[in-house]
């Protein structure tokens, strides 16, 4: 194993310090040292965004990221969603509206929803969509999930 | 996939990158969004010893305005540039190319920079360049170099650029009546075909135009057939459509991959060479 650097990395409002490998991606980091596993690998090569957070209060694929550039960054993952027990409006949203069958594309494309609210509180169907571009789900055909972030729209 | 084993180092100056730079002895490569060439390593396609951080460098970031020219530094993201005030105002083609490169998370990170050093031969950035006859900035162990576009874009992956250089940023005279049409390859966006057209328009004659396509050929390159179509002619639909009937007829080596032939992709030039005069007709 080639030198370690330490890092220190805000995840969801908490500090956690590590020493790892330049080459760790952030989205091992996160997975396997933090044990979050909610934030998913798909494609592995940034298309797919499975793997999307927060990096600083914008949207990032935490695959194409390696842990030590993210040091001294703030970072919110699916877990930091939810506040005292009650669910995001786009995590309800995504409950009430049915916006998964298998469920492995919804972290990522919540947190892609939280980063086109942030931006754009009241979108339309097709900035919704425009939105959502870097995110793929091979189940839903996308119309439920649309409705999931315009449930939280109107909510917001 | 986890790319190969290297050392990290964080530049803190631009002076410090180019010094890493030279220490490293040509096995260093610059990361700063990381998002042409984090891929790649990750593919094991490349396999540098030394990263070196510039993406906290102050003065590598920004867009401001001096002396009638606009300047975007290098590590400048795709989001900020997409949704710059001062661009949108001044030179609104570069803001819509930007926010057409990727989806919005690669806009969240990747940089003007990156873009341009990597040089993909489907970046849409390049072609911004060439038509806007933006210089890209370069500083150097030799000091500081300015490149036209037309000199800096060479060949697939290849820039004018040295192993010990660093993209400053690029500077533009702003140019408000341009646009940008791209065909976007769905999955990726990259850009199957994209074509930049900027007009200089007076009394509704086009004194003259530059007009660059990315994604057909190896690297981006000038349509001089459709800017001699266009120079000295009224500026108008039947102008448009007879500059844009010429587009890609002297392109050689046409890209052709599972996305689209290279018939398709020659009709396609043409397409979206039209659709780029008619946006950049459509802000004179």
């Amino acid at each position: 194993m080639s030198e370690t650097l330490p890092i220190s990395i805000t995840v969801n409002g908490k500090v956690r310090k590590a020493n790892v490998e330049p080459r760790l991606l952030l989205v091992h980091f996160l997975r396997e040292n933090l044990a979050l596993t909610g934030t998913h690998i798909g494609c592995d090569t940034s298309q797919c965004g499975a793997c999307t957070i927060q990096l600083d209060g914008r949207s990032a694929k935490s695959c194409t990221l390696f842990a030590v550039q993210a040091d001294g960054s703030e970072i919110m993952t699916i877990e930091g969603l939810a506040k005292d027990g009650e669910l995001h409006p786009l995590q309800e949203g995504f409950w009430e509206e049915h916006g998964l069958q298998c469920g492995y594309c919804t972290p990522g494309m919540i947190m892609s929803g939280v980063q086109l609210l942030a931006d754009n509180p009241h979108p339309t169907e097709a900035e919704i969509r425009k939105g959502i571009d870097g995110n793929f789900c091979r189940c839903t055909g996308y119309q439920h999930i649309v409705k999931s972030i315009q449930y939280a729209a109107n909510k917001g | 996939m986890i790319p190969t084993q290297f050392e990290y180092k964080r530049a803190s100056s631009l002076d410090d990158a180019i010094a890493l730079l030279q220490a490293s002895k040509g096995d260093g490569k610059l990361l700063a969004g990381g998002h042409s060439l984090v891929p790649l390593m990750k593919l094991r396609l490349s396999e540098p010893g030394v990263l070196i951080d510039i993406a906290r460098i102050p003065m590598l970031s920004g867009i401001s305005e001096k002396d009638g020219k606009v300047e975007v530094g290098a590590t400048t993201t795709h989001h900020a540039v997409a949704t710059s005030e001062l661009l949108q105002r001044l030179c609104p083609v570069l803001s819509d190319a930007a926010g057409e490169i990727g989806d919005p998370q690669v806009r969240n990170r990747g940089t003007l920079g990156g873009s341009l050093a990597h040089s993909d031969p489907a970046a849409d950035y390049p072609a911004v360049i060439l038509a806007l006859n933006a210089e890209v900035h370069l500083k150097g162990p030799g000091g500081w170099r300015a490149v036209k576009g037309d000199d800096f874009f060479q060949a697939m992956f290849t820039v004018d650029m040295a192993e010990d250089e660093v993209i400053v940023g690029v500077q533009v005279v702003p140019q408000k009546v341009a646009g940008y049409a791209k065909l976007h390859q769905k999955a990726s966006h990259y850009a199957i075909v994209g074509v930049c057209a900027v007009l200089d328009v007076a009394g509704g004659t086009i004194n003259s135009a530059r007009v660059a396509v990315t994604g057909a050929s190896s690297h981006a390159q000038r349509l001089t057939e459709v800017e001699n179509a266009l120079a000295g002619k009224p500026l108008n639909q039947a102008t448009i459509d007879a500059a844009a009937a010429l587009a890609g007829a002297t392109l050689e080596d046409v890209n052709a991959d599972i996305h689209a032939s290279a018939a398709y992709r020659k009709a396609m030039v043409k397409v979206f060479t039209r659709r780029a005069l008619e946006k950049a007709a459509s802000r004179a």
